[in-house]
This record gives C-alpha cells, sequence and structure tokens, in this order.
C-alpha cells in the first residue's frame, strides 16, 4: 500500500475515490444533475443579489410562516426525488419478467430502501409539519409559535437529514435494507457498507429536528391560545396538530434509542440487534414499530385536521359532530400506541397475542369510522363549492374508506398469514398513505396557498392535477392488490412468475398518470405565479373561512395579528364576520401599541451547517471531523444562549400603517357580503 | 400461486376468513361510499333544489349511529379475528392420513435448506411432501430474517437465526406449488423462490429411497459451505449426515453465516462505501 494512501485513509476514515460510483451511470447523472441544478439557483441567487434578501427574510427567519413555506418547499423538492425513485421501481418490476431488468439488485435495493425512507421522513412529515407551522399559530390567534428560534433549530436539522439521504447518490451508497433497515441485515456482518450510516444518521439528525418541532407545536397549543380559545372552541386542525405532536414527542424519542442501538452495534461492536452475543432481533421489530405505528398517525392525524377545515369551508357549514371529532382523535392517539405487533402476527407469537394486538388494530377503525361520517354529516345540508381542495377531501374520503378496509383485513391474523409483506400490504399502505396524507398535504397546499402568498392558484390546471392523481393512484395500486392476491411477495428486483407480470405493466401505466398529475401540479405553481395579479386576493379571506387565520391580510403581516382576537365560539372568524364585529369594523380607529416580535436568528443554520459536517465525518469515519462538528454545533448553541436581545420592537405607527389596509380590504368584503 | 386457490385446509380457512372479512366490511363500506358521492353531488352550491341547513352540526342520533356502525362491524370482525387466530395458530398441527412428517427448513443467503430428519435426506431449493399427511415446519435461519410462505398452503412464518418458529401445514392435492421467500434478505433474495411437488403418499417413500442414494453428504463441513453467500441454480439433494445437523444451526454451535466477503484492496471492485481496510 502506497504512504500517500495511508495518509489519505487516515484524515478521511473511509472516504476514498472508490466512493465516487463512476461504474454505476444511472446515480452518478441524476446526482450531477441535482448539483448542476443546485449550483444554477446559487450563481442566480448570488448574481441576480438575491443572497441577502434570502439570508434576511428566509434563511434566518424565525418567523413561523416562513419556517413553514420552507418545510412545504423541501417535501416538494423530495417528493419529486422519491417520486423519481418509484417510477424506477415500477419500470424495474414491469420489464424484469424472467430478466434482470435494467436495474441490478446492489441498485435496486438502495432505491426502494431510499424510496421509502425519504417518502416518509423528507416528504410526508416536513410536508404536514410545514402546514401546521404555517397555519396554527393563525388559527390560535397568536403572533408565532412559542419557541421561535428553536423552530428554525428544527427545520434546518430536518433538511440536514434530507440533504445527507440526497448525498449518498453521488458519496457511497445508500442502505439496501428496506426503509426500516431491519437487522441483522443492517449489522455490520450482513451490510458493511456506508449505506446503513447514512440511513441511520441522516433520521438521527432529522430525528432531533421533528422533535424539537413536536415540542414546540405541543406547547404552542397549549399554552399560546388568544385570548377566549379554550380547548373547546380550537379549529380540528388545532386538535389533530396537537394529538399528532403528543404522538412525536411520546414515539421519535423510540426511534432515536433504538437506531443508536444499532449504531452502537455497528461503530463499537455492542449486540443489541446482533445474531451473536444474544443480540435480539425481535427486540428491533417491537421498537422500531413501537415508534412506526404511532408514526402512520404522526401524517394523518394532520391530514384529518385539513380535511376537516376544508370539508367545513366548502360545505358552507359548521364541522358535524365537533366534540366526537375531538374524542375520536384523541381516541386515535391514545390507541395509536398499542397496535405495534400487528406489524408481525407472522413471527410466531401465540393466538391470544395475535388476537389482541388484532382486536385492538381494529378498534382504531371505530374513530376513524366515525370521522368519515362526521365529514358526511358536514356535507349533508351544505352548499358545496367544488374547488381544488375540496376535490382532494372527496376524492380522499372515498379512496381512504377502501384503504380503511384492506387494512382491517390484514388486522384479522388468519388474512395476515397470506397477505404479510405482500404486494397486497404494499397497495394498502400506499393505498392510506397516498390517499390519506398526500390527498390531505395537497389539499391543505391548495386551501391556504392563497394565504402564504396573497394570490390563488389556478384551478384549471389544479382541478387536472386532481383528476390524474386520482386516477393514477387506482391504475397503479389495484394491480398490486391484484399481485398481492396472486402471492407476490414486496421488494423483488426480478420474477419469473407470469400471471404477476401483467398487473406489473398495468402499474408501470398508472405510474405514467400519477406522474402527470405530478407536472399538473407544478404547471399549476407556474401558471399561477405568472398570472398571480390576475389570481391577487386582497381580502385575506379568499374562500369564505371560518377560522382565524382567515381574518388577517393575505400574505400576513409579520405580527399575523395587529391585536389578538377575542374568541367567542367555535368558528371563530365566521361569528366575526356574522356580527362584522371583527378586528374593530364598527369602532373608530383603535389604539395601537408597539409590538415585540423574536429576531432573526442564524443559529438554526449554523447549527445545521455543523450537524452536516458531524453527520458527513460520522458515516465515514472521519473523527477529527466528527470533533470540529460537534464542537461547532455545540458552541452555536452557547453563543444563542448567551445573547442579549432576542426581540425587536415594531411601533406602533408602523402596525397602525399596516393594519388600515388589511381593515379597509375587510370592510369592503364585509359590505360586499351585506349587499349581496 | 392464487391465494383464493388454495390446495390445503390451512389455505382453504385462511382464504375464507379473508373473502369473509371483505364481504362483511363492504356491507358498510359500498354505501358510504355511495352517500359520500351523493351526498357530494346533492348538495353543490348550484342545486337549487337542496335545501341549505347550516344549522345542522350536531344530532345526538346521528352521533350515536355513526358510533355504532363501525363499533358493532369491529366486534363482529373482532370475534372472526379470535377465533380465527386460535383455530389456525400456526404452531397447533393439522391432522392428515398417514404419518405425520417432519421438515426441517433453513433460510440461507440466498437458498432453502429442507431437512427431513427422520428420513435422513436433505435437498435445496425443492421440498417435496406427501399429499395429504400431516407436516410439521422448524424454521430457522443462517443468517439474517426470512419468512417460508407457500401461498397456496397457507399461513407464512418467519425463520430467525438462534431461534426455531413453528408452522403445520398439509397439502391435499398432488401437484407442483411454488413457494417463496417473505422477507427482503439482501441482493439474491429474488432467487429465492422453490418448488413445491406434493406427491402421492405412495410414492413418497420411493422419493425418499432415491434420494438417501445421492451421493453428495450433509454434514456440519459442507452446510458451511452450502451457507456462503450466493444463489443456487441446481436443485441439490443430500443424504443426512447427522439428524442433530438444524438443532446445531438453531443453538448456534454452527456459527451465523458469513456476510458478504470483504474483498482485498487489490482485487476491489469500484463498489461504493465497501470498507475494505
Amino acid at each position: 500500500m502506497p504512504a500517500g494512501r495511508t495518509v489519505e485513509g487516515t484524515m478521511l476514515g473511509k472516504l476514498d475515490w472508490s466512493a465516487i460510483p463512476f461504474e454505476q451511470p444511472i446515480p452518478l447523472i441524476a446526482g450531477g444533475v441535482v448539483l448542476v441544478g443546485i449550483l444554477a439557483v446559487l450563481i442566480w441567487v448570488v448574481v441576480k443579489g438575491h443572497l441577502p434578501y434570502l439570508w434576511h427574510e428566509w434563511i434566518t427567519s424565525v418567523d413561523h410562516k416562513r419556517i413553514g413555506v420552507m418545510y412545504i418547499l423541501l417535501a416538494s423538492v423530495m417528493l419529486l426525488r422519491g417520486g423519481s425513485d418509484a417510477i424506477m421501481m415500477r419500470i424495474q418490476q414491469a420489464i424484469a419478467y424472467q430478466s434482470q431488468g435494467y436495474l441490478p439488485p446492489e441498485h435496486y435495493n438502495q432505491i426502494f430502501s431510499a424510496h421509502g425512507t425519504i417518502m416518509i421522513f423528507f416528504v410526508a412529515m416536513p410536508f404536514v409539519i410545514g402546514l401546521m407551522n404555517l397555519i396554527v399559530p393563525l388559527q390560535l390567534g397568536v403572533r408565532d409559535v412559542a419557541f421561535p428560534t428553536l423552530n428554525s433549530v428544527g427545520f434546518w436539522l430536518t433538511a440536514t437529514g434530507a440533504l445527507l439521504v440526497n448525498l449518498s447518490l453521488v458519496i457511497g451508497e445508500f442502505a439496501r435494507t428496506g426503509w426500516l433497515a431491519f437487522p441483522p441485515l443492517s449489522e455490520l456482518s450482513y451490510s458493511p457498507g456506508v449505506g446503513v450510516d447514512y440511513y441511520a444518521w441522516s433520521l438521527q439528525i432529522s430525528g432531533v429536528g421533528t422533535l424539537v418541532a413536536g415540542v414546540n407545536l405541543v406547547t404552542t397549543v397549549l399554552k399560546l391560545r388568544t385570548k377566549g380559545m379554550n380547548y373547546l372552541r380550537m379549529p380540528m386542525f388545532c386538535w389533530t396538530t396537537l394529538a399528532s405532536n403528543l404522538l412525536i414527542v411520546a414515539a421519535f424519542p423510540i426511534l432515536t434509542a433504538t437506531l443508536a442501538m444499532l449504531l452502537l452495534d455497528r461503530y463499537l461492536g455492542f449486540h443489541f440487534f446482533t445474531n451473536e452475543a444474544g443480540g435480539n432481533v425481535m427486540m428491533f421489530m417491537n421498537l422500531i414499530w413501537a415508534w412506526g405505528h404511532p408514526e402512520v398517525y404522526i401524517l394523518v392525524l394532520p391530514a384529518f385536521g385539513i380535511f376537516s377545515e376544508v370539508v367545513s369551508t366548502f360545505s358552507g357549514k359548521a364541522l358535524f359532530g365537533y366534540r366526537s371529532m375531538v374524542l375520536a382523535t384523541m381516541a386515535i392517539c391514545v390507541i395509536a400506541f398499542m397496535v405495534w405487533l400487528h406489524h408481525f402476527f407472522t413471527m410466531g407469537a401465540g393466538p391470544d397475542v395475535n388476537a389482541i394486538f388484532g382486536i385492538a388494530s381494529m378498534i382504531i377503525a371505530v374513530p376513524t369510522g366515525v370521522k368519515i361520517y362526521n365529514w358526511l354529516f358536514t356535507m349533508y345540508g351544505g352548499r358545496i363549492r367544488f374547488t381544488t381542495p375540496m376535490l382532494w377531501a372527496v376524492g380522499f374520503m372515498v379512496t381512504f374508506i377502501i384503504g380503511g378496509l384492506t387494512g382491517v383485513l390484514v388486522a384479522v391474523p388468519p388474512a395476515d398469514f397470506m397477505l404479510h409483506n405482500s404486494m397486497f400490504l404494499v397497495a394498502h399502505f400506499h393505498n392510506v398513505i397516498i390517499g390519506g396524507v398526500l390527498f390531505g398535504a395537497f389539499a391543505g397546499f391548495e386551501y391556504w396557498f392563497p394565504k402564504a402568498f396573497g394570490f390563488r392558484l389556478d384551478e384549471r390546471w389544479g382541478k387536472l392535477a386532481f383528476w390524474f392523481t386520482f386516477t393514477g393512484f387506482y391504475v397503479t395500486f389495484v394491480p398490486l392488490y391484484v399481485a398481492g392476491m396472486l402471492g407476490m411477495t414486496r421488494r423483488l428486483q426480478h420474477y419469473d412468475v407470469a400471471e404477476w407480470r401483467p398487473w406489473m405493466i398495468v402499474a408501470a401505466i398508472g405510474m405514467a398518470v400519477l406522474s402527470i398529475g405530478v407536472i399538473c401540479q407544478i404547471m399549476q405553481l407556474v401558471v399561477s405565479i405568472r398570472n398571480r395579479e390576475a389570481l391577487r386576493d386582497r381580502t385575506g379571506d379568499p374562500w369564505d373561512g371560518r377560522s382565524l387565520e382567515w381574518a388577517t391580510s393575505s400574505p400576513p403581516p409579520v405580527f399575523n395579528f395587529a391585536f389578538h382576537p377575542d374568541v367567542r365560539g367555535e368558528d371563530a372568524y365566521w361569528d366575526m364576520k356574522l356580527s362584522a364585529q371583527q378586528q374593530s369594523l364598527d369602532h373608530e380607529e383603535p389604539e395601537y401599541h408597539d409590538i415585540e416580535m423574536p429576531r432573526n436568528s442564524p443559529t438554526g443554520f449554523v447549527c445545521a451547517f455543523f450537524a452536516t459536517i458531524m453527520g458527513f465525518a460520522l458515516i465515514w469515519h472521519i473523527w477529527w471531523m466528527v470533533i470540529l462538528g460537534g464542537i461547532g454545533a455545540f458552541a452555536t448553541f452557547v453563543v444563542f444562549a448567551w445573547r442579549d436581545h432576542d426581540e425587536y420592537v415594531i411601533p406602533a405607527a408602523e402596525v397602525a400603517a399596516i393594519d388600515r389596509v388589511n381593515l379597509e380590504e375587510r370592510r369592503n368584503l364585509v359590505s360586499m357580503a351585506g349587499a349581496i | 400461486m392464487n391465494l383464493l386457490d388454495p390446495q390445503g385446509p390451512v389455505a382453504a380457512a385462511n382464504s375464507t376468513i379473508l373473502v369473509d372479512s371483505v364481504f362483511i366490511m363492504l356491507a358498510i363500506v359500498v354505501p358510504t361510499i355511495f352517500a359520500i358521492l351523493a351526498f357530494a353531488f346533492w348538495f353543490r352550491a348550484s342545486n337549487t333544489k337542496a335545501r341549505y341547513q347550516p344549522d345542522f352540526v350536531y344530532s345526538g342520533r346521528v352521533e350515536m349511529v355513526v358510533w355504532a356502525i363501525p363499533a358493532l362491524t369491529v366486534i363482529l370482525l373482532g370475534g372472526v379475528a379470535w377465533i380465527g387466530s386460535h383455530k389456525l395458530d400456526p404452531a397447533v398441527p393439522v391432522p392428515g392420513t398417514g404419518s405425520p412428517v417432519r421438515i426441517q427448513a433453513v433460510s440461507l443467503d440466498w437458498k432453502w435448506l429442507f431437512i427431513y430428519p427422520d428420513q435422513r435426506i436433505a435437498t435445496v431449493n425443492t421440498l417435496t411432501v406427501p399429499a395429504g399427511a400431516e407436516l410439521n415446519f422448524q424454521l430457522t435461519s443462517s443468517s439474517v430474517m426470512n419468512v417460508f410462505f407457500i401461498p397456496q398452503l397457507g399461513s407464512m412464518i418467519y425463520s430467525m437465526n438462534g431461534m426455531v418458529t413453528r408452522l403445520n401445514l398439509r397439502a391435499d392435492n398432488e401437484g407442483k406449488l411454488q413457494g417463496l421467500a417473505a422477507h427482503f434478505s439482501g441482493d439474491g433474495f429474488p432467487d429465492m423462490m422453490f418448488d413445491v411437488n406434493v406427491i402421492s403418499p405412495l410414492a413418497f417413500p420411493d422419493w425418499v429411497a432415491n434420494t438417501a442414494k445421492s451421493g453428495a453428504v450433509l454434514n456440519e463441513e459442507s452446510y458451511k459451505k452450502l451457507m456462503q453467500q450466493g444463489i443456487e441454480r441446481g436443485r441439490p439433494t443430500y443424504r443426512l449426515d447427522d439428524p442433530r445437523l438444524f438443532d446445531l444451526i438453531a443453538t448456534q454451535h454452527i456459527p451465523p453465516g458469513p456476510g458478504p466477503e470483504l474483498i482485498s484492496d487489490a482485487g476491489r471492485p469500484h463498489s461504493g462505501g465497501h470498507d475494505a481496510r
């Protein structure tokens, strides 16, 4: 071994030129395209002189609305990455009948692992957390979340995780173990590469971000509510946010601990989950699903909240059975923790254990069913406007019921004995995650976009996007249900069974239709931005909304509300509109006060910068760099903790100037409504 | 491999439960979907005939019904789940004709080894069983987790290193079936499908006798060769040297199978991320 090599080896740990997959063109080209894209955007930003704007207004922003938008942007970008993985998998399974297809196993296995990891952790999670961040403080009638700077830290740590996952495309490899990295396959003996390390460290770092976001939102809902906003007057979305974030706070530490044990096995030769020395793989199974099942509800509860808002607004009615919905939400929150074993009925547990967990899993279907019926009765007697968000909501209700049916089916242990790990199961969880979470995220996106940016999205492209996605979903996943009934198991890189083939081809066609849906969604954004003046909403209330986020201008001023709204019942803003009391419309000029707001802080960004360095160094065993990153991240916190000023004052005159414009528009809106 | 074309009592019972559960649920799912579409259509804003009732936001009766419908369904299905779990417990023997056949299945990287301890033979990637006989499976793994599954015979069960799981099946009709590995286990995972030959109980002893004449012997040494990572395209058969081989594997007297060979620095292909040092 040449001397130079040794030095390089020690300085850069396991990292050397062989980490770049020169012989695998697909990831390299994909990585190259992404890199060129990022560089192009960076150069454009610098040349056009947007850097100071980005830095002051976005990167260092602690405004919950800005952070929410950045979460959603991150999720959207990662949706394209995870979607590309899905397209590659569908094409592979369509052609790999009695052949190797175009993806060798070591590559295909990375793709399905990355697809699952990205879609759950870096698409679904940031999308719902982004929407919660953006909307919940507005719905509660407050000026910010409980811990604004921590909020920024949470976002940037999530972005760090996403960055590390994408880095694995070009430097090294990603896990080839599936998205939950089951040991012993994920242990050092069977996965000696850096793939599992990329997986685990990305999730450890972004997991801290998620936990921080959870603590922040729970505190916000519990402690920061405007005058009169007691628990049973909160909009449904706030309730589901509370339930979802309580689950985050309780469940994510389990994930962190489980992955920490796996990492101890891999880095320090521990034996938590190894075959040897008393390691126990079933312990991993139990722990990962003790997090994994609540995770499903962490994602879907906020979506339920979004649908509650959307259905009620566009039906022109208050939510039917509000208290019942609250009860159902909290019941789901609690039962979510009692069903994890249904993920491995086939591991040989006794009939009592299987039956009890099967029945517990079915019990969750009761509050979920109640929710469906309450949305149904919200529509009953309504005046339904079929805008894009409402289309997503109706599409969701139909699709989610079918997903619920197949879900209860696999909760029956003897049925699961045939369907566990099958394509039927794959179809089921895509049925609930696409039909529930993704449809919910899109509905929320369409519904609240005008609030965030002050103009509506183009309805024509939005409806096209819905119909293509809706149709594409069924064309893709019904064939997978059928394949599962034909005994097809998941994660097959190739197969020799003729009867599976036609269904894989239909699923690939469905994937193409789904992709057109995504393209329509992008077109909608482009067209709407170009026509933004025509789509401008000056009222702040484009949908005739019912909750407080519609009581302020769009986009809201940095302080959200000039005065803390006074809430007198459910559907606070609707009541205000009815009595035309909102924002002192019937008063003379109100007396404005100075408002204190938190200062921007680079803490989150700097902290994430060092976390990225540390994560990368840990993956590649570059120990000096680990220490550097660790000290940097810690020092950032120390600096933040010893800060002198963390707030600035917006003078009353400025508040007044901003609010007068809003009041003027609102007077017009109310007088117009009165005229009609 | 159609799950709804069962070839044994376990699969038949599983698929009956599967179909029954679907129909129980369809009884409420179909009307609900219909109601969603009907309400959405009828109460559209442009329909002047629909009565707008903005104050219809609570009804004790409706609430009672909407909690009761899913609750009743779940009580019914919960009964199905409870009875089904006990009747179809994979650990409970399925009585058959003739003497039971004991089979010890080991998932290797990436092939299946089937040991017949009483017949003192073993096969790889082919499972031959007499029709109608009680089949007692014991399962373990040489390395990573896997799942043993013959879709048309029913219930699947995990195989795990250092542990023994149990499964009982019966194949009623002679013929060829397919079995598969149902838990991802690494690069060779798709090649772990195996043939299941269900032969007449009269032909079974002949098959055993023929297999026992096989030249290859399965003992600790040849097993250790077999457990190296790799795909087995052939269908080798063995004479079993020590009928306790399965126990030696399951109790880790034979250590777990090794993972990928770490290729030395000189001959290393440009494979991303493999630690060569």
